[in-house]
C-alpha cells in the first residue's frame, strides 16, 4: 500500500540520491582530511538511510490518497502572490508591489468589498514603508518615478 | 557572589537607561502581540523584526528581540484561555484547563494565575541564568574543535529525541537541515557547493528566510481559507483576582514549573514547548484529584505557563555561555546577535560584560513590564483577535516578505522563503517536524568547521 510515510521516505531518499549525484564534482577528501564534498556525502547517506527506514516502517500510516488539501486554492493563490512579489519587488518598488499583492489577496481571493480592499492595501503599503524605510531606516526598494 | 551582584548592578544601570528600557518595553508589547495572534510564533516574530533592529546598537537590539521571545510566552496564554486557540505551540496545554476555567466563569482568575506564574518563573529563572552562564562559559574556554563537534552533534540528537513526533523523522529532518546548511561557499576550500550559479547563494541559506518560510508562510498556506475562529470569552476586570483557594492550588505548580522549565530549557530541543507538556504531566501525576485535569484544574494552567516562561531563560544558558543554540528560537537569536557583531560564546561575558549583564537585567525589567501588560491590558490584546483572518494573513504575509527582503536587500531570500514555505506546508501534511531543519541550517557550518 502507498502510505504517507512510504511516499515521504521515498521522497527523502530521492533528495539524498540527488545530493550524492551533485557531490560527484567536488573533492571528497578522507576522514583525516575531509574535502568540500565530505560532509554533504555523509549527510546524504544518512538521509538516504533515514528515508529508506521511514519508508520501511511506515506501512501502517494512512494511505497517501487520504491526504486532504481542502485549502489548495487559497494556498496556490498565496504562493502566486508571493512569487509575484519576489519578481516585482525590485522592479516596481515596495509600495506598488505590496499594494498589488494585497489588492489581489483581498479583492480576488477573499472577495472583500472594493473600497475596503483599496483603502487597506494603500494604507498598509504606505504605512509599513513609512515605518520601516523612513522611521527605522531599513532601505526598501523604490520603483518607477521613485514610488 | 559579590562580583555577580556588582555585575548585576552594572547590568541594571544599562537596562534602566531610558533607551534600553524603551526597547525592552517595545519588545514585550510586540512579543505579547506575537503570542496573542495565532500563526505568528516567537520564531517568525523575531525573524521578521530583525531588520527593524539594524539601526540600533547591539544591546538595544538584543534586549528588544529577547523581549519578543518571552513576551510571546506570556501572550500565548491569552488566546488559549479565552478562545481555546494556542497563540503559539507552548500554550497548547493551557488550552485544556485554561479554557475549561473560562467556561466556568473563571477566565480572569486563569489569566491572572498564568500571568503571575509566568512572572515568578521568568524572574526566578533569570537568577539561574545569571548564576549558571558565567561558570559554564569559563569552563567552555577549554573546549577545542572535537569537544564542540560532540556538543553540536549532541544538541541535534537530543532535539530529535525530544521532538513530539517520530524520532526517525526528526533525525531525517535534522540531516536535511544540515544538508541545506551546506549550500554556499565552503569556508575551507572556497568551492561553491549546490549554488547553481546563483551568486547570492554563496553565503549560504540565511536562517531568517528558512525560519520565516518553514514557520510563517507554511502556517499561512495551511490555514488560509479555513472558517472563522471560535468565539472569544471576554473576562471582566473585577474577575481578575483569583480566590484564596486558587492561589493556594497554584503555588506548588508554579514552583515546580519554574525549576522544571529551567532545566528542560538548558537541554537542546524546543524547550518551551516540551517543558509545558512535561509540567502538565507532572502536575497531573502529583495531584490528589487528577480527574479534575481537563475540567478546569488550576494546576493545569499554573504549571505549564510557569514552565514555558522559565524555559526561555534556560534556553539562553547554552546560547550565551557556549555559543550553541539549543533550539530554533535561540538559533535565530544567535543569528541576530551575529548580525549585530556580537559573538555569543565563552568570551562574550569577559569581552562585553555590559551587554551580557544589561541583557540579564533587562529580563528582570521585562518580566515586570509583561506582568503589567498582561493583566490590565488583556482586553486590548483580545480585541486584536477580532481582526478578520482574511485581513490578518495578507498583512502577516507582507511583513514576512518585507522582513526577509530587508535582511540582505536580496530578492533571492524571498524566493528561499517561498520555497521553504511550500516545503514546510508539505512536511506538515506528511506529519514531519520542521524545527530540526532550522537548527540544522544554523549548526551546519559550525559542525563542518569543527569536524575538519
Amino acid at each position: 500500500m502507498l502510505s504517507v510515510d512510504r511516499v515521504a521516505g521515498a521522497a527523502l531518499a530521492v533528495v539524498a540520491l540527488f545530493v550524492l549525484w551533485e557531490s560527484r564534482t567536488l573533492p571528497l577528501g578522507s576522514l583525516a582530511n575531509p574535502g568540500p564534498a565530505y560532509m554533504p556525502v555523509v549527510l546524504a547517506l544518512l538521509l538516504l538511510v533515514g528515508g529508506i527506514a521511514i519508508a520501511a516502517v511506515g506501512g501502517q500510516t494512512p494511505p497517501f490518497s487520504s491526504l486532504a488539501f481542502p485549502e489548495w486554492r487559497h494556498a496556490l493563490a498565496i504562493f502566486l502572490a508571493c512569487a509575484f512579489a519576489a519578481l516585482a519587488l525590485e522592479r516596481l518598488g515596495y509600495r506598488l508591489t505590496v499594494t498589488l499583492v494585497l489588492l489581489f489577496l483581498l479583492g480576488v481571493v477573499e472577495r472583500k468589498r472594493p473600497v475596503a480592499t483599496i483603502v487597506f492595501a494603500a494604507a498598509f503599503a504606505s504605512g509599513t514603508y513609512f515605518l520601516f524605510d523612513t522611521l527605522l531606516r531599513v532601505p526598501l526598494p523604490r520603483g518607477p518615478f521613485g514610488i | 557572589m559579590l562580583e555577580t551582584l556588582h555585575n548585576l548592578a552594572v547590568g541594571f544601570s544599562v537596562a534602566l537607561s531610558p533607551p534600553v528600557l524603551l526597547y525592552a518595553f517595545v519588545g514585550c508589547v510586540i512579543g505579547t502581540l506575537v503570542g496573542v495572534l495565532p500563526g505568528v510564533g516567537p520564531l517568525a516574530g523575531i525573524s521578521l523584526l530583525l531588520p527593524a533592529t539594524f539601526g540600533m546598537d547591539a544591546t538595544r537590539a538584543i534586549v528588544m528581540l529577547a523581549g519578543i521571545y518571552y513576551g510571546a510566552m506570556y501572550g500565548g496564554s491569552t488566546t488559549s484561555i479565552l478562545m481555546r486557540i494556542p497563540g503559539e505551540a507552548a500554550s497548547v496545554m493551557t488550552c485544556i484547563d485554561g479554557y475549561a476555567m473560562a467556561r466556568k466563569g473563571r477566565a480572569g482568575a486563569a489569566l491572572a494565575i498564568a500571568a503571575v506564574g509566568s512572572y515568578v518563573a521568568g524572574s526566578v529563572s533569570v537568577i539561574g541564568l545569571m548564576l549558571l552562564a558565567p561558570p559554564l562559559a569559563a569552563f567552555a574556554l577549554r573546549f577545542g574543535p572535537p569537544e564542540y563537534f560532540a556538543l553540536l552533534l549532541f544538541g541535534l540528537l537530543v532535539l530529535a529525541y525530544m521532538s513530539s513526533g517520530s524520532m526517525l523523522k526528526s533525525l531525517a529532518m535534522a540531516a536535511l537541515g544540515l544538508l541545506l546548511g551546506m549550500v554556499g561557499i565552503d569556508q575551507m576550500s572556497g568551492y561553491f557547493r549546490f549554488a547553481y550559479g546563483i551568486v547570492e547563494l554563496g553565503d549560504g541559506l540565511g536562517v531568517v528566510p528558512v525560519a520565516v518560510g518553514l514557520f510563517g508562510v507554511a502556517e499561512i498556506l495551511a490555514t488560509a481559507g479555513q472558517p472563522v475562529p471560535p468565539k472569544v470569552i471576554e473576562p471582566r476586570l473585577r474577575e481578575l483576582l483569583p480566590s484564596r483557594t486558587e492561589w493556594r492550588q497554584s503555588v506548588g505548580p508554579i514552583g515546580r514549573g519554574t525549576v522544571l522549565g529551567f532545566l528542560v530549557g538548558i537541554i537542546p530541543g524546543s524547550a518551551h514547548i516540551i517543558s509545558s507538556f512535561v509540567s502538565y504531566a507532572l502536575e497531573k501525576k502529583l495531584s490528589k484529584h487528577p480527574e479534575e485535569f481537563g475540567h478546569g484544574a488550576v494546576a493545569g494552567v499554573a504549571g505549564p505557563e510557569s514552565a514555558n516562561n522559565s524555559a526561555t531563560s534556560g534556553a539562553f544558558v547554552p546560547m550565551l555561555a557556549l555559543g550553541v543554540p539549543s533550539g530554533p528560537i535561540p538559533a535565530v537569536m544567535l543569528a541576530a546577535m551575529m548580525v549585530h557583531g556580537v559573538s555569543p560564546g565563552p568570551l562574550l561575558i569577559r569581552q562585553q560584560p555590559e551587554l551580557f549583564w544589561g541583557f540579564i537585567a533587562s529580563m528582570y525589567v521585562g518580566n515586570v513590564v509583561l506582568l503589567i501588560l498582561n493583566l490590565p491590558l488583556v482586553g486590548i490584546f483580545v480585541n486584536l483577535l477580532r481582526v478578520p483572518y482574511p485581513y490578518l494573513y495578507p498583512a502577516i504575509l507582507t511583513f514576512s516578505i518585507l522582513g526577509v527582503y530587508a535582511v540582505n536587500g536580496s530578492v533571492v531570500d524571498v524566493w528561499i522563503m517561498l520555497v521553504m514555505g511550500v516545503l514546510g506546508y508539505v512536511l506538515r501534511k506528511l506529519d514531519f517536524e520542521t524545527a530540526p531543519i532550522v537548527l540544522g541550517v544554523v549548526l551546519a557550518p559550525m559542525i563542518e568547521l569543527a569536524l575538519r
